[in-house]
């Protein structure tokens, strides 16, 4: 922790300026953080007349959750008329076993390439890691093949394995980078004792593994969450996660353009990541001190 | 959670009913229905087919792709095509039926249509889009008619305005509607739009011949011949006569500038009838619908539903239950109504449509007499995929910047030239 | 290798033993291979084809490059990709370390604004594009509030002029981003030994000149991480640009991946894609391929 304040020197008019300064800084990026989800937020909560009357930053007159209720269950998509609920389950069936299969790939091989340093393995890394980079428009057309190749076109479990491939990457990114500062003794101690690959891994490695996971998982369900792309070449029809069935709300009108109705969707669709990132933020924050980032 | 094990023992259910199945014989028609339909009538439109369909004992799949006029659809299809799971009916049009029936995609619809009789209900126009070497691939929906004006008499009436009959009289209206404070023009920001306006001035200033040279032949010379020059004079002073946040606007957002009065005239296809009627309009009274000036030309844009190999029997009775609803007079009646289109078999009664729809009738026949007929390059009838962007960057390009007429008219033909 | 080697008794048991650590890297691996080599290989071979509906295997030579480098969108995505990701990166990570620092200084409710600035993460590209779409939208947000409260002839037009399109984009990508690396630099800043600190103001160094000369080289690990991390998210970009601008005024705001998604699916130019993204991917490579080289090269000094 690095702070002035604690430093020697006491509270001179200059620190006080400077404070107030620092303050201001703190306080202007907060509204432009903000502001976005206040102007969703607010537009949901207000009825058509209202939108249509006043402006946009304007607060809803009453707190009002009908469009979020009929976001869920009522909203058309298309010529069904079942809301987002259908879909948002299609997201849960997709994002739990993606993210648990590909955090623990990505334990399993972080772990095999910084304590079992065999040959090329810096190299076989690199390669890993290059997957980061990779524009996923350029896969969809050999992934499409592939997916019908499997027998798992136009299914969640397709979905999963595409999520875990591109996954792996930054799973492997983070876990590796966390590893290769926990010291080789431990390891060799292990080893003289006996303890075989497996057994390492779960009596030492993973008890001291909670920061990096809380990481990995909640970068992997933020991104596994909020895919538009795959879900939308992949899947058609009742098959769809969430962010696909959104878009489709929101172009699907009858009439007259319901925002509010639009915007209680977005909320929705967002709830679950949002939730993880206000719950975990903290753990997230501190996972990362733990190490995770030092490359 | 409750929801996923509803959802295991659903499909456990499925899959039963899948083994239990395999004794019927009987094939239920099932159609997976990929489409971008999605919006205001065309939503309601498209709701009426599902309803025919399962009224005949079919099981409707729903595949909506909402968004940018089948732009996302198109990825969603070829990826289904190349997982070797196509779905079985797809809103596809134009010249994209001869490339996907080309490329081996596409079934066979020939026998249904000879005991439908369909070569003598469809016009001839048609079915040179829905037939690939004699066959038909597809069925088309609706003829739409893109050169419309759509008019707020209200706004007019501010002027004492008539509608134009002439570009230069359309200036003259703008000008006198911009000079009283009335947008002149509601227009929206997706280049597709942008040609949508192109393609009527250039109809109207060049005519038939000149429309097919330019965009079906891709003929040099009169793509970069001093009436297209003309043509992109006409286009900036149209950018002169919409507002300024119009980038980024839907079409249908347009159209409710006009039913509001902010705005006096669109110029859209008769989709955007659509959209009056979903808003309790009334066409004549509460909105005109006036052909952009041309001599006597008619754009066409045609919908159609082209049908996809498919292996198993329960997907071939539905594409053929599918292919005679909607080709029914029924269907083209009702679904037409809907969508602001008229039929595209002949012999539908007229009774129920409304005037613009009968102008439009007529306007057909007349102008498939006259030879004035052409199709659509910004809705992808008259040009391919390819040449139809290419036309679509140069035009965008020009109005949304301070091109010169000449620099874009040399552009439109080394587009067109890198584009086959 | 650190392990022990045990006495053979059955040979196949050992060299599972042995090679333990191989194998639970493979699977991963292969899929790498397949998932990202074999599909970029397959897109470069398509890229020397004449593919246009579906994919076509009789090679062509270098056709596609040639006609993709004549065409004016493709230059304007590329131009625009420069602009945007330099711009986004670099906003970012000064950003987000700027705000790091502050936040750094043992202020109050640390926590609220923490979760402020990291929330942006959590939404998709798609929500994000739309609200900002609103906002930056002339007649329905900031312009149109600032002038309803009396300020007539403010203006800020950046999403609806050719021209400033291209940086709403960077505006509603670093409020995603920059969050995120602020959370990155902030749990680096806390690793930092303080006591160093203390020494150096106690030697009379100024305050901005400890951040600079000793603290900021210690986080050089961390400017690495944002680096990988929002390269990636700016080659992903392209939902934003869906959802912002969808790529107009006119294609002013294109991408190369919009590009390569439009040529691909849209125009029924699969050759031409292909060359397109196999383009970005050098791109890409150019910038990354050094950094991961002598990254990964330092790592054996350690």
């Amino acid at each position: 922790m690095t702070d002035i304040t604690a430093l020697p020197g006491g509270k001179s008019p200059w620190q006080s300026a400077a404070r107030f300064g620092l303050y201001t800084l703190l306080l202007i990026f907060a509204a432009y953080y903000i502001l976005p989800l206040i102007v969703v937020l607010s537009t949901s909560m207000k009825d058509l007349d209202e939108i249509r009357n006043g402006t946009l930053l304007s607060l809803p007159a009453e707190i009002n959750f009908d469009a979020w209720g009929y976001a869920w269950n009522e909203a058309c998509i298309g010529v069904s008329c079942t809301g987002l609920k259908p879909y948002f389950w299609n997201s849960v069936a997709m994002t739990i076993p993606a993210v648990t299969i590909s955090t623990l790939l990505g334990a399993l091989t972080g772990f095999s390439l910084t304590k079992f340093k065999f040959k090329g393995a810096n190299l076989i890394f690199a390669m890993i890691l290059f997957g980061c980079f990779i524009p996923f428009q350029v896969v969809l057309l050999p992934m499409a093949q592939s997916l019908g190749f499997l027998g798992v076109a136009n299914t969640v479990p397709g979905l999963v394995l595409v999520h875990i491939v591109y996954g792996l990457p930054f799973t492997v990114l983070f876990f590796r980078n966390y590893y290769v500062n926990i010291p080789d003794d431990l390891i060799k101690a292990a080893t003289i004792d006996g303890a075989g690959f497996f057994m390492i891994f779960w009596r030492i490695m993973l008890p001291l593994s909670p920061p990096i996971i809380v990481v990995t998982v909640i970068w992997q369900f933020t991104q596994i969450w909020n895919d538009f792309l795959f879900g939308a070449s992949f899947t058609t029809g009742g098959g769809q996660p969430v962010t696909v069935a959104l878009n489709n709300l929101v172009n699907t009108t009858t009439g007259v353009k319901q925002y509010n109705v639009d915007m209680a969707a977005a909320l929705i669709t967002a709830a679950p990541t949002l939730a993880v990132y206000v719950l975990a933020g903290r753990y997230f924050v501190r996972g990362l001190t733990a190490g995770s980032v030092k490359g | 959670m409750k929801k996923l094990t509803h959802k295991l023992a659903v499909s456990t259910a499925l899959v039963s009913s899948l083994i239990l199945g395999a004794v019927n014989v009987q094939a239920q028609p099932t159609a997976e229905v990929l489409h971008y339909w999605t919006s205001g009538g065309e939503a309601k439109a498209v709701k009426a087919l599902k309803e025919d369909f399962e009224a005949n004992g079919g099981k409707w799949l729903d595949a909506p792709v909402a968004g940018g006029g089948g732009d996302a659809q198109a990825a969603v299809l070829r990826s289904r095509v190349l997982s070797g799971n196509p779905p079985a009916a797809v809103q596809i049009k134009g010249p994209n039926i001869q490339e996907w029936a080309e490329a081996g995609a596409l079934g066979d619809l020939t026998k249904l249509g000879e005991q439908e009789g369909w070569d003598n209900v469809l016009p001839p126009l048609l079915q040179d889009i829905v037939k690939h070497d004699g066959k038909y691939v597809a069925v088309p929906v609706n003829i739409h008619r893109v050169d419309w004006i759509w008019v707020n008499p209200e706004a007019l009436a501010k002027v004492d305005g008539e509608p134009p009959r002439t570009w230069d009289e359309f200036n003259a209206l703008a000008d006198k509607l911009q000079a009283a404070g009335i947008i002149p023009l509601a227009h929206g920001g997706q280049p597709w739009q942008d040609a949508t306006v192109f393609e009527t001035v250039a109809l109207g200033l060049g005519g038939a011949e000149f429309f097919n040279k330019a965009f079906v032949e891709l003929d040099a010379d009169t793509l970069k011949s001093d009436t297209m020059i003309k043509v992109f004079d006409q286009m900036r002073k149209m950018r002169g006569y919409v507002d300024a946040d119009f980038p980024g606007r839907d079409w249908n957002l347009a159209t409710s500038m006009v039913m509001r009065g902010e705005a006096a005239m669109q110029i859209m296809g008769d989709w955007a009838k659509g959209e009056f009627i979903a808003a309790g309009k009334e066409p004549g009274k509460d909105f005109l619908c006036i052909p952009t000036p041309s001599k006597g030309g008619y754009i066409l844009n045609s919908d159609s539903f082209a049908m996809f190999n498919v292996t198993n029997d329960d997907d071939k009775a539905g594409q053929e239950l599918l292919a005679r609803l909607i080709l029914g007079e029924k269907f083209q009646e009702t679904f037409n109504l809907y969508k602001g289109s008229i039929p595209a078999r002949m012999g539908v009664s007229a009774e129920k449509f409304d005037e613009c729809a009968v102008k439009s009738m007529v306007d057909l026949q007349a102008s498939s007499e006259a030879g004035s007929l052409v199709g659509s390059v910004a809705h992808e009838i008259a040009a391919s995929g390819a040449v139809r962007g290419a036309v679509l960057d140069v035009v965008t390009e020009h109005f949304n910047s301070n091109m010169t007429s000449e620099a874009a008219v040399a552009r439109l033909a080394e587009s067109i030239e890198l584009a086959e | 290798m650190t392990q022990k080697s045990i006495p053979a008794k059955q040979p196949l048991l050992d060299w599972l033993r042995r090679n333990v650590a191989k194998l639970v890297v493979a699977p991963t691996f292969a899929l790498m291979i397949f998932f990202v080599y074999g599909f970029i290989a397959w897109t470069g071979y398509i890229s020397l084809t004449k593919s246009k509906m579906l994919p076509s295997y009789s090679f062509e030579g270098f056709y596609q490059y040639i006609r993709l480098w004549k065409m004016t969108p493709w230059n304007v995505a590329m131009e625009n990709l420069l602009i945007f990701g330099g711009l986004f990166i670099l906003v970012s990570i000064v950003l987000g370390c700027l705000l790091a620092i502050a936040l750094d200084q043992r202020v109050r409710a640390e926590g609220v604004l923490r979760t402020i600035y990291l929330y942006p993460m959590a939404i998709s590209f798609i929500i994000t594009g739309t609200a900002w779409k609103w906002i930056l939208n002339p007649g329905l947000g900031i312009q149109n509030t600032v002038r309803s409260w009396g300020w007539e002839s403010f203006s800020f037009d950046w999403l609806i002029n050719s021209e400033m399109a291209v940086y709403t984009l960077v505006i509603a990508a670093v409020w995603q981003s920059s969050g995120f690396v602020m959370a990155l630099f902030l749990a680096a800043l806390r690793g930092v030994d303080s006591e160093i600190i203390k020494a150096a103001y106690l030697d009379g160094a100024s305050l901005s000149r400890i951040y600079l000369v000793i603290i900021l080289p210690t986080l050089r690990p961390v400017f690495l991480s944002c680096f990988f991390i929002l390269t990636h998210l700016a080659v992903k970009s392209f939902d934003l640009v869906v959802a912002l601008t969808g790529g107009g005024p006119g294609y002013s705001t294109i991408l190369p991946a919009n590009f390569m998604y439009e040529m691909t699916f849209r125009r029924n130019q699969i050759g031409l894609g292909a060359a397109s993204a196999i383009m970005m991917l050098a791109t890409v490579m150019a910038i990354v391929i050094p950094y991961l080289y002598s990254e990964l090269r330092e790592k054996k000094h350690d």
